[in-house]
């Protein structure tokens, strides 16, 4: 008798769920299905769901008019940069924190979480006067080095909690062996670090992908990643819905993508570990 | 165990980060409280004084301020409110059994990896714009009066906008929480004929505490500094309507070129993100004893 009734209640709460989950979803949805449309298809009344002539043609546009391509090319420079930049500091620290802890371990993470606290607009008017004076101002290296800077506590962390997991056994089971400290590392440790150095990255990439504020400040022109591209689009040209939404969907698409693919990651980055 | 060797191995291995995130916190923030004592402005050079308090003086009394804290503290409860609450509904819902459960996670979470200046832009043009936005044609299809709501309700849409991003990263975070409740204590009290509603409340609820606790902390360290949706969408007017401290020490500063009058709101706004910094550092700070 309990199976029949959970059959029905599976079957309610699956559409409940589906109805929801497509409501959410819905804004993005619809971002691309405007994004095939004509400009005058795109403002149509009643709006055509499916049944409109698709077309390619907002996409050759934006691509042509706008040089996308350079704010593509400074977007991944800068999530990219900042990312393997910010790894280059972190994995040793985190390393060095995971396997020799000391007294002050504790504090010291804690501290490094307390910069995350820090709101950006106290220390806007510095980093802006800072860059303008050393000709950094609307440069690609001035946003690698602060993203880095403002993801590096998220970094540590979250190599913490996986380096954290890795057990110390191993290690001294490779040393009774007579394993070399080199090769220590490079056998024994490496091998169970990858999965969580790749997913630190993974997550570091996504947030400096979608950075608004200091990429909106710090750049006007050369250096403008997509978040500047498609803020661009807020003046009068915004009302070309298609064009827009054409811009739009390229700018997330390689993102929302590489976020499906680490939601887990993600509960463990942003939490601190907090929630895992 | 450790050798005095690998301790300083260690040291070395930690000094970078270190002196990085040190020269981070100390080198600017020291600047700005500096810059808060000084008549400073970029488009009068040369005339730079020490000032006291007279940038704070003139920030904690302009009527904008008072707006603009009022603006941050309705951004950040609104969205708290939405998320947290909506968050919990998901996370209860995404927790039963049903068919293609994977992919409705996928359709809920994929807001939060979209860069705030897009789904700014994709509401304000395609759904709030009250000549061609979908939700106009909503309200004529029902017969009624399309709503300007970026330009009678900008801070209510402004939060909806938000809220929209940040509902799926509750969802997760409480989904993640919600899937390591014990289900033989829930069916213990099924079969002691505990109701939905009060398993729910002496279950679910307090196993969730800290995972809501964690919510609420991380997603107000981030609400405080919502600044690219209000650039794109009302340029925090009409008036100061939609402005909040971040925004008004950016158009403080890099629009009016105030730098000491910017810095003193920075530096509030600082006071004002430690007091919610204070209570994170104390829950995350307890998870590490464990």
């Amino acid at each position: 008798m309990a199976r029949a009734v959970s059959t029905k209640r599976k079957l309610w709460f699956t559409g409940l769920a589906w109805l929801i989950g497509l409501v959410i979803f819905f804004p993005i949805l619809w971002t691309v299905l405007t994004s095939f449309k004509t400009e005058a298809e795109a403002i149509a009344s009643p709006p055509s769901f499916l049944g409109f002539e698709w077309t390619l043609e907002n996409y050759a546009t934006v691509m042509e008019r706008s040089n996308y391509f350079r704010f593509f090319m400074n977007s991944v420079i800068i999530a990219v940069g900042s990312t393997a930049l910010g790894l280059l500091v972190a994995v040793p620290a985190a390393w060095s924190m995971a396997f020799v802890p000391g007294k002050r371990t504790k504090d010291l993470l804690m501290w490094m979480l307390s910069t995350k606290m820090l709101p950006p607009v106290g220390v806007l008017i510095p980093i802006y006067l800072i860059s303008r004076n050393f000709g950094l101002l609307d440069s690609r290296a001035a946003l690698v080095v602060v993203l880095m800077l403002i993801n590096l506590p998220i970094i540590i962390w979250m190599l913490y909690t996986y380096f954290k997991e890795i057990p110390g056994e191993i290690l001294e089971a490779a040393r009774m062996d007579g394993a070399s400290l080199r090769s220590e590392i490079i056998y024994v440790l490496t091998p169970m670090a990858v999965p969580g150095i790749a997913s630190t990255m993974l997550l570091n990439i996504i947030l400096a992908w979608n950075e608004a504020f200091w990429t909106l400040n710090l750049t006007t022109v050369n250096a403008a990643p997509l978040t500047a591209f498609i803020a661009s689009y807020s003046s009068p040209e915004g009302l070309f819905y298609a064009k827009l939404s054409a811009a739009s969907t390229m700018a997330i698409a390689p993102i929302l993508i590489m976020g499906w693919f680490s939601q887990k990651q993600l509960v463990r980055g942003l939490t601190f570990g907090a929630v895992k | 165990m450790a050798t005095a060797h690998s301790r300083t191995a260690a040291r070395f291995m930690l000094s970078p980060a270190v002196i990085l995130l040190l020269g981070w916190m100390i080198v600017p923030l020291s600047m700005t409280l500096y810059f808060s004592f000084q008549r400073y402005n970029l488009l009068m050079p040369g005339q730079e004084a020490w000032v006291g308090f007279l940038n704070y003086k003139y920030f904690l009394t302009d009527p904008a301020f008072f707006a603009a804290l009022w603006n941050t503290l309705m951004l950040v409860g609104g969205v708290l409110l939405i998320t947290v609450v909506g968050g919990i509904a998901l996370a209860v819902l995404l927790d039963q059994p049903m068919w293609g459960q994977g992919i409705v996670r996928i359709l809920v979470i994929a807001p939060f990896f979209v860069m705030p200046t897009v789904s700014a832009l994709v509401w304000k043009n395609m759904f709030m714009n009250p000549v061609n936005g979908l939700f106009a044609y909503i309200a004529k299809f029902l017969g009624m009066q399309p709503f300007d709501f970026l330009a009678h309700a900008p801070l209510m849409s402004i939060i909806l906008i938000v809220a929209w991003q940040w509902l799926p990263f509750a969802t997760l975070i409480l989904l993640t929480a919600m899937q390591s409740l014990d289900s033989e204590q829930q069916e213990a009290a099924e079969m002691d004929g505990a109701s939905v509603v009060s398993r729910f409340i002496y279950l679910t609820l307090p196993h969730l505490g800290r995972a809501i606790t964690v919510v609420v902390l991380i997603q107000t360290i981030f609400l405080l500094s919502i600044f690219a949706e209000i650039l794109v969408t009302t340029n925090g007017g009409p008036g100061y309507a939609s402005t909040n401290i971040t925004y008004l020490v950016y158009a403080q500063s890099l629009l009016q070129f105030d730098v000491g009058g910017g810095s003193a709101g920075g530096i509030i706004a600082v006071i004002l993100a430690n007091i919610v910094a204070i209570f994170l550092m104390r829950m995350v700070g307890k998870n590490l004893e464990t």
